[in-house]
């Protein structure tokens, strides 16, 4: 759908005074005043009358499972569900089969993404050979690849030998990496299967305490301090991670986490009904620790929400809860709960949801033209929100391959109405825009 | 009576007494010649069991038997999940088949709960022991055998005072005891090496104590949990010496409790570690009969999610006391 204009009217950028925002070969090409801009012919436009205007969201953390489990995702229907969920680019974790621990295979997931044409797909390299914790990766031929990758993790399992995180932490320093932890102490974790708390001990579910996050964290800030690395978190979830990491950034240590959406809204009481669906890992908290990590994300403790998508078949979790897989997807409905956790309840303004969703991911990965204000020369990245119209969740708004949304039948209150990549409609209109026509 | 039978807390007292009270009839018509009565005929009673546990498995076909109903017995062993054939699949296959109840153990938590609520089956659910979280017809036998020896066969437990001793951690025995002994009026106290009790046990409705000793004086009913060898390995005490010096019922112990006082244990039991072979056989120990009253237990509880729901209003036995339905049934 590449029009040779799109005119935006009467819009509100990040939530403030209505402008025309015209947009022209990929950038912002001038900003007027509302409903006055004149649209050439052919040009695409739209009534922005009440809707949002946000830079593109940049998801940090995102499963497509391609190479290796294409059943569950692949890269061009995880990049569908991105643009529907209003995101611009996504960072592809490193968890595939093969693991994207060598130049090859990050280059083939950036190529995939490049070609699938609807967001920037940004690998993430991992940090050990097949997330095995025992050998580096090549981290430096992934950081020269083509990809150019700068965020490395082997998330899904944790760092935990120390002395592999700290050379991790050092090498990275060469190419201004960072190391993304997956903060999980494996010996407290063996077989956890939720939250350790009152509620574990009732549904006898094995736990899995807040402490087995903290003391990993604990000891990574430490290690980016000694080092003077910067270290980023992966899906904080606990009260007590919050508090560690805020005294981390008060003593000047480069570090910065992430809050999923799920861990903002959901709390382990949902766990009750013994439904896969809302088997996560790490698990969803208590109230108390919801309470936290909404109020680290307004205070900016929290840098960024990351999604954390993990797209699983249904088999893997149409099962006995020990036996389902863990993960949530998450893409098409992260701005929405966010909306519902955050902006609804006053905690943040839309400013704030583009700094947390766009802005500082895009900084944080070191992803060039994403995450820029929208001004007039800059690309145009930007998702159309609509904050008073409620969307209900249902399976036919999912993109993604897989269908495991713990929101499914739950309305969020906004709705993503268009997504544009460098100036191109990515999503329109309550569905993706084809793919020929993305690519074209 | 809910339709299915998950967790102990699916019984306020109300229900609770009623399933009592109905097994102490069924004991009544069943303690003669001919056992067996006709009240299930023709329905269809599937003993799903993913796990091993031969008493419990036999106990449920006996009570089913026992009322008529016809018996499927599905082992997971040798059966096509351990081919690797998943629980839904088992489910509908079972559906299909036309089972009007499914009494199921499984070693995951939650995945009678699941069977029940997954809209793979219609008919009722019994948990029969779901991983490390509950076992409710091993509490409703224990409760009725409580009741028999110390309550006068009649009512509830209020006021009588039951220890807990042993794996709590991992006991769905314990679970289920501590919510449907707490309903009906009883006080649970739990002991165990402090490794060995749950995070949050502070939050049940029970007491909690790591000192056996300070609490045998105060005892009405005591009973031990089988201690599994393996949470040695992991750590949880040293030694099973040191776990039955400190957690074990011997004798020495036996003799502090009240003259009273009944020992109780849901078996299989380690001779040796968390019970002296004298005290498994004394005169105090009910164990055996723990085993008698469970048949009776889990007739009741087919009757009621089965039977009841079939005596509908206009029917000759309709009644308000199922119970009663199950006398003029049977002697009809």
């Amino acid at each position: 759908m590449n029009h040779v204009e799109t005119v935006i009217r009467s819009v509100r950028p990040l939530g403030g005074a209505p402008v025309d925002l015209v947009v022209r070969q990929g950038i912002i090409a001038s900003i007027e005043a509302p409903n006055t801009s004149i649209a050439v012919d052919g040009a695409l436009v739209i009534d922005g009358t009440e809707l949002v205007a946000l830079p593109g969201l940049v998801d940090l953390h995102t499963h497509l499972r391609e190479p290796g489990r294409e059943d569950a995702e692949t890269i061009e229907s995880g990049s569908r569900a991105a643009a529907a969920g209003g995101f611009t680019a996504v960072f592809a974790m490193a968890n595939t089969d093969p693991v994207a621990d060598t130049a090859g295979t990050v280059e083939q997931v950036w190529r995939l993404g490049r070609e699938a044409g609807y967001v920037d797909v940004q690998p993430i390299g991992a940090v050990t050979v097949g997330l095995a914790g025992v050998a580096l990766a090549e981290l430096g031929a992934m950081a020269d690849s083509a990809a150019r990758v700068r965020v490395f993790s082997d998330d899904g399992k944790c760092v935990h030998d120390a002395v592999m995180m700290r050379r991790a932490l050092e090498y990275v320093k060469a190419f201004d990496g960072v190391i993304a932890q997956h903060a999980q102490e494996p010996r407290l974790t063996e077989g956890a299967l939720m939250n350790e708390g009152a509620l574990s001990g009732i549904l006898g579910l094995t736990g899995w305490p807040a402490v087995a996050e903290e003391a990993i964290i604990a000891r990574d800030v430490l290690l980016a301090e000694h080092v003077g690395s910067q270290l980023h978190i992966c899906h904080v979830s606990t009260a007590g991670s919050v508090e560690i990491i805020r005294w981390a950034k008060s003593r000047g240590i480069n570090v910065t986490a992430e809050v999923t959406p799920h861990h903002l809204l959901l709390t382990e009481d949902l766990v009750a009904s013994y439904d896969p669906v809302f088997k996560v890992n790490p698990p969803l908290r208590s109230h108390r620790d919801v309470v936290a990590v909404r109020e680290a994300l307004a205070d900016g403790t929290i840098d960024v929400v990351a999604t954390d998508h993990a797209p699983h078949p249904a088999e893997d979790k149409d099962c006995e809860w020990a036996e389902a897989a863990m993960g949530m997807v998450g893409l098409e409905t992260a701005v929405g709960v966010v909306a519902e956790a955050m902006v609804r309840t006053g905690l943040m303004d839309w400013a704030a949801v583009a700094d947390r969703m766009s802005v500082r991911p895009a900084g944080i990965g070191r992803l060039a033209g994403h995450g820029r204000p929208l001004q007039v020369g800059e690309p145009a990245n930007i998702v159309l929100i609509d904050p008073n119209r409620d969307q209900l969740v249902q399976r036919s708004m999912l993109q993604s391959e897989s269908r495991n949304s713990p929101y499914l039948g739950r309305t969020l209150p906004i709705t993503v109405v268009a997504t544009f990549l460098r100036g191109r409609a990515t999503y329109l209109d309550g569905a993706p825009v084809p793919a020929e026509q993305v690519r074209a | 009576m809910n339709r299915h039978l998950l967790s102990a807390a699916d019984l306020d007292r109300d229900n609770a007494l009623l399933v009592l009270d109905t097994a102490t009839q069924l004991a009544a018509l069943t303690d003669r010649a001919v056992k067996k009565l006709p009240t299930l005929r023709g329905r269809t009673v599937v003993n799903l069991f993913f796990e091993d546990s031969t008493r419990t498995r036999i106990s449920f076909e006996a009570a089913a038997k026992r009322l008529s109903a016809d018996v499927i017995n599905f082992a997971a062993k040798g059966s096509s999940v351990s081919k690797g054939e998943s629980l839904k699949d088992t489910a509908l296959t079972l559906e299909a088949m036309g089972a009007d109840a499914v009494v199921i153990r499984h070693s995951a938590s939650g995945a009678a709960h699941r069977l029940a609520h997954s809209g793979w089956i219609g008919g009722s659910v019994i948990n029969a022991g779901d991983g490390t979280h509950e076992h409710p017809t091993q509490a409703l036998l224990d409760a009725y055998t409580m009741r028999h020896h110390l309550a006068g066969g009649t009512g509830d437990l209020s006021g009588r005072r039951v220890t807990i001793v042993g794996d709590v951690l991992h006991s769905r025995v314990a679970r289920s005891n501590v919510l449907l002994l707490t309903t009906l009026g009883a006080e649970v106290t739990l002991v165990a090496p402090p490794t060995l009790l749950p995070v949050g046990v502070e939050q049940w409705p029970c007491e909690t104590t790591y000192d056996l000793d300070s609490v045998l004086a105060t005892t009405d009913a005591i009973m031990m949990l089988r201690v599994n060898r393996e949470r040695m390995n992991a750590q949880y005490f040293p030694s099973a010496r040191e776990y039955s010096r400190r957690y074990g019922l011997d004798v020495k112990r036996m003799n502090q409790l009240p003259e009273h006082s009944i020992v109780m244990h849901p078996g299989p039991m380690n001779r040796g570690v968390e019970i002296a072979n004298d005290v498994a056989d004394s005169a105090r120990s009910v164990i055996v009969e723990q085993v008698t009253n469970g048949v009776n237990v889990r007739m009741a509880v087919l009757y009621l999610l089965l039977g009841g729901a079939q005596l509908g209003a206009g029917s000759e036995l309709d009644t308000p006391d199922p119970a009663a339905a199950v006398l003029t049934e049977a002697t009809r």
